[in-house]
């Protein structure tokens, strides 16, 4: 019983929709990932515990791909530059979409006062749980990913 | 409503700033009036953090159970800081076994430690309303009300202020109980458990995020109610 259709970036809300431009060029928009299990990550290249969390996010993405798990590092652009986000992508060999809030307006939408914070979203679009900072281990990553996986058949 | 203290380069979690002064004060104030039951203030610190450190064991062992492939695929995530790695039933009762052990080893009388433990889990809880008010968890249904809180998307309740105003209400009346020296020992901590069920069981109707059983039910109203039947029959 909760938020249900409202968009807010807190668990059991819909995840506010946004449409961004990737650092490959290509065009994303939340909403249009319905059905898969989502991790919206929003980083900058800066921040410490944003780059240590990203090589666990790439491994999680790798095997987890096939099953509908989409990860979306969104770069809090506005606060960083696109160059230094393609340099530490480059150099960790990071291949999940990084779509780049060069306005800040999700980086505003989804209320971030701390880098890096993440949302878990279900296959239905609601966020199932936010993580203010990090590192995030590996293994949360997995089990939150799994469960969300579970829920979805 | 605050979730990160922001101090120069330093960005506090304030939820669990709010939980650790919580366990903080409220420890302090139980160790002040221990002596008074005959239990010396070192022993229920010791059985304090004996709990503590058992519970958040514990919590990481019941969650590992649970999903043993994830750490399988990454073990240095067993010692990750990472909170959400715990398993919150687990702990509660690895901590509750543990202070068990500690009492019986230090031959602790039940009843009466519970009674001092009161103030301290009476404090706690208002620091769990706090960490609520920060994070905006627990937060109200809709209202039309002048006092409604504008939070995630609409205008509610302020049920995380209405749960911290319940929380200092009880440790009053317990401070007022505690004076009265006659009554029979546990009754503090049977004061306790029916005041904090009897406020949830109120404050629930005003909140948002329930989870409902068989349909229509809030699951922790239907918990609240036999704490409550439990603590008055106790």
């Amino acid at each position: 019983m909760t938020g249900g259709g409202i968009p807010a970036p807190q668990a059991g809300f819909l995840a506010p929709d946004f449409t961004l431009n990737t650092l490959d060029g290509e065009t994303v928009t939340l909403s249009d990932l319905r059905g898969q299990v989502i991790l919206l990550n929003i980083w900058a290249s800066w921040c410490p515990p944003c780059r240590a969390e990203m090589p666990a996010m790439q491994r999680v993405w790798e095997e987890y791909q096939a099953r509908g798990v989409v990860v979306l590092a969104v770069n809090s652009t506005v606060q960083d530059t696109p160059a230094d986000a393609q340099a530490f992508v480059t150099e960790n060999g990071l291949t999940f979409p990084i779509p780049l809030d060069t306005s800040g307006e999700v980086t505003r939408l989804y209320r971030v006062s701390s880098l890096p914070t993440s949302f878990f979203i279900g296959a239905d679009g609601v966020i199932r749980e936010v993580v203010i900072g990090g590192p995030m281990a590996e293994a949360l990553l997995r089990s939150r990913v799994e469960q969300l996986i579970k829920e979805m058949r | 409503m605050l979730p990160i203290l922001q101090i120069g380069p330093l960005a506090l979690q304030t939820p669990g700033l709010m939980y650790l002064l919580g366990l903080w004060f409220g420890l302090s104030l139980a160790e002040k009036f221990a002596p008074k039951r005959g239990i010396s203030a070192d022993a229920l610190y010791n059985l304090v953090f004996t709990g503590l450190i058992a519970g958040i064991l514990g919590a990481r062992l019941g969650y590992v159970i649970q999903y043993p492939d994830a750490f399988l695929a990454s073990p240095l995530s067993l010692v990750s800081l990472n909170p959400g790695l715990l398993d919150p039933f687990s702990g509660f009762a690895a901590a509750l076994l543990a202070a068990l052990v500690y009492g019986a080893r230090k031959k602790l009388e039940v009843w009466n430690t519970l009674d001092a433990l009161t103030p301290f889990f009476g404090v706690f809880m208002i620091g769990a309303a706090l960490a609520n008010a920060a994070s905006g968890a627990a937060f109200g249904m809709e209202t039309s009300l002048p006092w409604g809180i504008a939070l995630w998307g609409a205008k509610r309740h302020p049920t995380q202020f209405y749960e911290l105003a319940g929380a200092i209400l009880i440790l009053l009346t317990l401070g007022r109980l505690s004076k009265q020296d006659s009554r029979p020992v546990g009754t503090l901590f049977l004061a306790f458990l029916a005041l904090t069920a009897g406020a949830r069981l109120f404050f629930e109707a005003f909140r948002g995020d329930s989870t409902l059983i068989l349909g229509e039910i809030r699951a922790a109203q239907v918990i609240a109610w036999l704490v409550l039947a439990g603590a008055l029959w106790g």
